[in-house]
């Protein structure tokens, strides 16, 4: 029992959910507004290499995480340039961008640090919330989380109320439904559309940061390993809410964790095969895409580059 | 809460046009160029303020263009605007709408998952950040009030009826404070029942000291509700009208060029022989819930059977049934005496059936193709079109050549892109590939929906002539004009049914409204 839901996989579980949260929350501001980002987990890498290079460097925390932020915006940065002034394919941009990220970062890496890692690095602390200390349970699952679990738990709120429940959030919205409708009345489609993808580059980038500056301390080629892609599934199983993106990537974040708590575990003499049980979110992910658990569908406009009329 | 405006006095006999000195509206010499076609070429409307302004002209004449440029979707290449008298700049919509325009598109501009009140107040939310939605619901309720126009303001836009999305566009010009309200084709999709209700608004937005554009292409609601009318053809402006000092047949050849033939009384040619045989055919909606509900029906050859009805008595789910298009829970069909009630599309068309889809541009056509591709579409695996799975361009570019002069394609080159031709040309092309294999039976839905004149006309003597020969025809229109004149019999759906059929000679216009009403007693006196 203590192996499935004890406070250690559920802790455990927040800390592997974080980075593919902010992945999916990037691709829930971007898609709503109707462009595709699939370059998510290179402004993700963006943000884990350069992240870690400037705590490196500068010796300060904060500094690392502004800097990592800043990386992955100046990726996403490109990929609106390609699809909303230059309405490229956005699958194509993102690929290319997804490979350049990887090749710019194993480059520097292997320039700057050799085959050596960074070490001694400043982290990002933890919060201590110590009156917890005493409270079962709850004590062990937050009561040493890292700063940016925290806020990204606070930015899934923020989104959310951004979204629904404001001016902004519903102009969003009309954008990535129906852009068209949206130019009509007066909304700029096209500057909607570049904060969104900035907003969603800086996002992931977060989620890097936390992977190197927060939780490793350290830097290797390709460390994303595929997790902006996971946020963007996570995206889609949460029906492209900030909320349900949360879920979705609690859930994933569970298999993670469980995968590495059931390791060589067995029940009598079956071994549980953890590498098959770690891929039942996305077996789920695939049934939500699919429309077997309840219906999942993009915004209209999602992917479509918008042609203002005439000239 | 809206600020109410003051109220100008007016004249209290509303059809009475005082002309003032300077016009509301003034465009003078717009011209535009898309390409290698000269759209506009020196455009001329002139709109007083109170008046009802028609716009007319056949597809493709440039009344659309001129819209778009009055309201800054499109930028002018030369010409002038004056508003108010003032030469005025209108360089996108933010513009138009400061000025006072509105414009209600002929594809309605609504986001569907949003509601009623979300998409009136869209772009100018007027508070904020904070969206109050109760605040938002209740500013747009009491504009429904004021101007009598009745849509529940939390419904989502996708589970609302055309009419009432069609009552939205209207309450987001009419909160924006237009003065001018531009109506781009608003009853091509409107059932008939639907028009009349837009009618009355129309006529209280007069009322109220709006000044309306009117772009149709029935004249009956030209001579109906209209005070003036400008009438375009080909880029430029073909004729000035009052529409109290005219006819249907004027208006008809200044945008024409030429008289209308009237259609030719026709002898009866229908045999015994039943072509078509429905039988108690039942089928569900997309929704799952009934669409038909035993639907009885012949269509014998060279027979016309019209089938009228207000739009979603599942008429479109019948048409869909005979093509093997939707799934058949009950009944049969047969096709020339052969069961084909499970056949799929293919083995029905392989029969000689025809289809022309109510929705040519999602359903008829490959708009990104080109007239020749569209043309070879469901033959494309057969020869000459193709050898051993390879495609003979030298053959479809010949045949598509030809059938792009025979079906009166314009411009007649089969290898223009079928997305960029006007409405009427791309129905010629759905129905030239169609009609040209000789079918047994056709199967027709809303034929001549946004098509001009002439090109109605074109399309119902094809269909006449498929009758003449031989040919069964169900043909299903909201049209009641068009289906009495084309019809030897009519059936009515109400509600999934076919409650009546009638000989065309019985048909009265009031027999076939108590009917599609779902009056069946009242309708047998
Ligand atoms: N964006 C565009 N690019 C190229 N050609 C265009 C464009 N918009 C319109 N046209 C062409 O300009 C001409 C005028 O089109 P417009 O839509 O104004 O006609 P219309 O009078 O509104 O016709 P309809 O009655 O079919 O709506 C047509 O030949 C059309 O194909
Ligand atoms: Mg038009």
């Amino acid at each position: 029992m203590e192996l499935l839901i004890g406070a250690g996989v559920i802790a455990a579980t927040l800390r592997l959910a974080t980075p593919i949260a902010f992945a999916a929350l990037g691709g829930v501001i971007t898609e709503r507004s109707g462009v595709t980002n699939i370059a998510l987990e290179g402004c993700m890498l963006f943000g884990a290499f350069f992240g870690i290079l400037a705590a490196d460097k500068t010796g300060s925390a904060p500094l690392a995480v502004l800097i990592g932020l800043l990386a992955g915006t100046v990726l996403a940065a490109v990929h609106a340039v390609a699809s909303v002034t230059w309405r490229a394919d956005q699958i194509v941009t993102g690929m290319a961008l997804n490979i350049l990220a990887l090749g710019v970062t194993s480059y520097l890496n292997y320039e700057i640090y050799g085959s050596g890692v960074p070490s001694g690095v400043p982290l990002l602390p933890a919060l201590n919330l110590d009156f917890l200390a005493g409270v079962p349970f709850v004590g062990g699952v937050i009561g040493h989380q890292n700063v940016l679990v925290w806020l990204a738990l606070v930015l899934v709120i923020v989104l959310q109320l951004y979204m629904f429940r404001t001016v902004a959030g519903l102009r969003l919205r009309a954008v990535g439904e129906h852009p068209r409708a949206a130019d009509t009345v007066g909304i700029d489609v096209r500057r909607t559309r570049y904060w969104a993808v900035l907003a969603s580059g800086g996002l992931a980038a977060l989620g890097g940061v936390y992977l190197t500056v927060a939780d490793t301390g350290s830097f290797t080629d390709g460390l994303t390993n595929g997790r902006g892609f996971i946020g963007l599934a996570a995206m889609i199983f949460g029906r492209w809410t900030p909320v349900g993106a949360l879920v979705a990537s609690l859930i994933f974040g569970y298999g993670d964790a469980l995968s590495v708590s059931l390791q060589g575990v067995s029940i009598g003499d079956l071994r549980i095969p953890v590498q098959l049980l770690s891929t039942i979110p996305y077996l789920l992910t695939i049934l939500a895409v699919a429309g077997f658990v309840g219906r999942s569908r993009p915004p209209a406009a999602d992917g479509v580059p918008y042609e203002s009329e005439g000239h | 809460m809206i600020a109410p405006r003051p109220e100008r006095e007016r004249g209290t006999a509303a059809t009475v046009v005082a002309t003032p000195l300077v016009p509301l509206l003034e465009m003078r010499g717009i011209r535009k160029r898309f390409g290698e076609l000269q759209a506009l070429d020196g455009v001329d409307l002139v709109v007083n303020e109170g008046e009802i302004h028609a716009l007319v002209g056949e597809n493709g004449a440039g009344k659309t263009t001129l819209m778009n440029i009055l309201y800054g979707l499109y930028h002018p290449d030369a010409g002038t605007i004056r508003y108010r008298g003032r030469e005025v700049r209108i360089t996108g919509p933010r513009d138009a709408i400061a000025l006072g325009i509105g414009m209600i598109h002929q594809h309605f501009m609504l986001v569907p998952p949003l509601t009623v009140a979300e998409n009136v107040v869209l772009g100018d939310e007027r508070g904020g950040p904070p969206l109050d939605t109760r605040a938002i619901e209740q500013r747009v309720r009491a504009l429904e009030e004021r101007f009598g126009i009745v849509v529940e303001p939390s419904a989502r836009i996708e589970d609302i009826p055309l009419g009432l999305q069609q009552r939205v566009e209207i309450l987001k010009v009419l909160y924006r404070g237009s003065e001018l309200l531009i109506f781009d084709e608003p009853t091509a999709v409107l059932t008939p029942q639907e028009v009349d209700e837009l009618f009355v608004i129309v006529r209280q937005l007069r009322a109220e000291g709006k000044t309306l554009i009117l772009i149709t292409h029935k004249l009956r609601e030209v001579l109906a509700v209209t005070d003036r009318i400008t009438v375009l053809r080909q880029g430029r402006n073909a004729a000035q009208l009052v529409t109290k000092e005219t006819n249907a047949a004027e208006i008809a050849k200044a945008m024409v060029g030429r008289e209308l033939k009237e259609l030719k009384a026709r002898a009866a040619t229908g045999t015994s022989l039943p072509i078509l045989q429905i039988s108690r055919l039942e089928a569900l909606s997309d929704r799952g819930t009934p669409a038909l509900r035993g639907v009885d029906l012949v269509v014998r050859e060279g027979e016309i059977v019209g089938v009228a009805g207000v739009g979603g008595n599942g008429q479109s789910e019948l048409a869909q049934c005979i093509l093997g298009l939707r799934p058949v829970t009950e009944g049969t069909i047969t096709v020339g005496g052969a069961d084909i009630t499970r056949d799929p599309p293919k083995r029905t068309r392989a029969r000689g059936v025809a289809y022309v889809p109510e929705d040519r541009r999602v359903e008829g056509l490959v708009l990104p193709f080109t007239v020749a591709d569209n043309f070879i579409l469901g033959k494309q695996d057969r020869e000459p079109y193709a050898r051993r799975g390879v495609l003979e361009r030298e053959a479809i570019a010949k045949d598509g050549d030809r059938l792009a002069k025979d079906f009166d394609v314009r411009p007649p080159n089969a290898k223009v892109i079928v997305g960029t031709l006007s409405g009427g040309n791309q129905q010629k092309v759905v129905l030239g590939r169609e009609i040209s294999e000789s079918p047994r039976l056709i199967v027709i839905s809303q034929p001549t929906r946004g098509l001009d004149i002439a090109a109605t006309e074109y399309v119902h003597e094809r269909l006449l002539e498929q009758r003449a020969r031989g040919c069964g025809i169900l043909l299903i229109s909201s049209e009641l004009d068009e289906i009495r004149a084309l019809s030897d019999r009519i059936a009515v759906m109400f509600e999934g049914r076919i409650v009546a059929t009638l000989d065309a000679a019985d048909a009265t216009e009031d027999r076939l409204g108590l009917l599609m009403a779902g009056h069946a007693e009242a309708a047998s006196h």
